[in-house]
């Protein structure tokens, strides 16, 4: 079995609105799977279906091999879950909210105490481990709820927006955990509305929008695949005839800014190719190139108002 | 061990029991509920009618302690965690429906025993005897698993809204003690008012424990033991039923 997640034709309707609308993809074992979409978009709704949380109106998902709705319990006891709303009991403190885990896991409770002091200490909590969850910051929180669901060691973990409203700090302690995680084998499906997030860390993404899935790939792919024109900047230490750039082959326009020139092409290796041959020909050295990549944004949100395919 | 499999199930009910006995029950205002309440219903019931004996008012009291006592928090605590959104953490993890209610109902039982037993003490402190104390031993804890089945079916309208509930069981809680033999002895009611009685558990609970400190009783020993076992399992078996059904409508 390679694949922890394969979800087909999974459906959910409240009321009028069709939520998620007959969605099939999967996320292989291991990999860091980003499921990215606008607001109101259904993955909240995708995600609480795949943790079983509430069930599909159509189709399957097979969560670690086992169906979801047929064996929820076995499913369930390998992946943890960090949800959208932060939902540790307020009245219990960190330590007691990470023993009820445990419990509800079936771990015995000297190898959840072993497990909570260890996580405490990576997020930052031990100290404030017998303090009552009310009394902690909203960072704190879910850097909590972080904990809790990964006190059984799951081989899946969900995160459901999980640095969505979290300073620098706590956002780069849990993203840096989630690597970690998933070098030591922990497959991660992460819902987030950050670009550079997803850019950074997935391997693979998902964009759903109004329900559909629209995309599908690694977000590199996923970013050229938008992006076909694509954009260099060059400067030389001399002077060159501006005309004769924009007639490179592979090259549609240069324009001036400055000491540099942007240049728009077609064919971004072709382009560069023929910029050396360029400067050579003209004793030109060359100062700076860059290659301007297309962000992840921009592709996103084509992709989610329509214009693309 | 199965994850899945009963045993497995039961000890993680067992830890939302605890949990429940944590967070709901081990709070100031519900304690000195359950505490005052054996002590006022005592105090009304001694003041209001003088000509009863003791010995038949404790049937009454230790029968609407333990009602009042097993059905008191639990009806609110799916909609105060469906709020919370705690319940939505509890049904991503690897925990049955019917365990969880199980948990539930496992810590209004023992709650509902505590508060019960309070009673009892009282009672005999004022100098009833108790002539058989097995049978109300047993009778308490079948009545107890009884009524917060009851307290978990009153639960079952998917609201997160607690008042709502509140209102709900006390309209439907209050009605139950009427009919069932306590401010009436079934002896002198109507066939109508035997005919409700007989329909609820609290009925034969009270038989039980009138049975206990008096010796006399309007049913049999067993057929009250049996009743309150068939209702139990009617209860636990309809409230855990329809709880999985309507749980999907809370998150
Ligand atoms: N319990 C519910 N009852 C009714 N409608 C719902 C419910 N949950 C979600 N929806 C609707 O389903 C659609 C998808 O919502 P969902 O929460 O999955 O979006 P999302 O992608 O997670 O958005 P966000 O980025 O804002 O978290 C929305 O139109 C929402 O209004
Ligand atoms: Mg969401």
């Amino acid at each position: 079995m390679s694949d922890a997640i394969e979800v087909s034709n999974l459906t959910k309707t409240f009321g009028p609105t069709i939520a998620v609308d007959h969605i099939s993809f999967s996320v292989r074992e291991g990999e860091i799977f980003g499921f990215l979409g606008p607001n109101g978009a259904g993955k909240t709704t995708t995600t609480r279906m795949l943790t079983g949380v509430i069930p599909p109106d159509e189709g399957t998902a097979l969560v670690l091999g086992f169906d979801i709705t047929r064996s929820p319990v076995l499913a369930k006891q390998g992946f943890g879950v960090v949800p959208e709303t932060s939902n540790a009991y307020t009245d219990l403190s960190a330590w007691e909210n990470l023993m009820l885990m445990g419990d509800l896991y079936g771990l015995p409770r000297s190898r959840s105490a072993e497990r909570g002091s260890e996580l405490l200490d990576t997020l930052g909590l031990l100290e404030r481990k017998d303090q009552k969850v009310q009394a902690y910051s909203k960072g704190m929180k879910q850097r909590l709820i972080l904990a809790m669901a990964l006190l059984h060691e799951p081989g899946l973990l969900f995160l459901d927006e999980p640095t969505s409203g979290l300073d620098v700090q706590s956002t780069q302690m849990i993203l840096a955990l989630l690597r970690d995680l998933n070098r030591a084998g922990t497959t991660i499906f992460l819902t987030t509305h950050n670009m550079e997030e997803a850019n950074r860390l997935c391997h693979r993404v998902g964009i759903i929008r109004a329900g559909k899935i629209v995309a599908l790939d690694a977000p590199e792919k996923l970013k050229t695949a938008i992006d076909r024109v694509h954009k260099i900047e060059v400067s030389f230490d001399g002077k060159v005839p501006g005309d004769a750039i924009a007639r490179l082959e592979g090259v549609i326009s240069a324009n001036q800014t400055g000491d540099k020139w942007q240049i728009t092409a077609e064919n971004r290796d072709a382009a560069i190719r023929s910029l050396v041959t360029f400067s050579h020909q003209n004793g030109a050295k060359i100062v700076t190139l860059n290659t301007l990549a297309p962000s992840l944004d921009d592709a996103f949100l084509r992709l989610t108002q329509g214009a693309h395919p | 061990m199965n994850p899945a499999g009963y045993a497995a199930q039961v000890r993680r009910a067992w830890a939302i029991a605890r949990k429940d006995i944590h967070i709901y029950y081990f709070k100031g205002p519900v304690l000195i509920f359950g505490i005052f309440m054996p002590v006022f219903l005592f105090l009304a019931f001694l003041m209001g009618s003088r000509q009863l004996p003791l010995s038949f008012l404790i049937a009454g009291l230790v029968g609407m302690t333990l009602f009042f006592s097993a059905t008191a928090v639990s009806p609110a605590i799916f909609p105060w965690e469906g709020s919370a959104k705690t319940l939505e953490r509890l049904a991503s993890c690897p925990i049955t429906v019917e365990a969880i209610v199980l948990g539930d109902m496992i810590a209004s039982t023992l709650f509902g025993i505590g508060i019960t037993l309070i009673t009892v003490i009282i009672g005999m402190a004022l100098g009833l005897s108790l002539l058989h104390g097995v049978t109300l031993l047993v009778a308490i804890l079948l009545a107890a698993c009884c009524f917060s089945a009851i307290g978990m079916l009153l639960a079952v309208p998917p609201t997160n809204v607690p008042s709502n509930i509140m209102m709900l069981s006390s309209l439907l809680k209050f009605p139950l003690v009427f009919i069932s033999g306590i401010f009436v002895p079934l002896e002198q009611m109507p066939s109508w008012g035997l005919a409700l009685a007989v329909c609820s558990p609290l009925t034969y609970f009270t038989d039980l424990v009138r049975y206990s400190f008096t010796g006399s009783h309007f049913f049999g020993v067993w057929i009250d033991i049996a009743a309150l076992g068939v209702f139990m399992v009617i209860f636990t078996a309809g409230t855990m039923y329809l709880h999985k059904r309507t749980m999907p409508k809370r998150m």
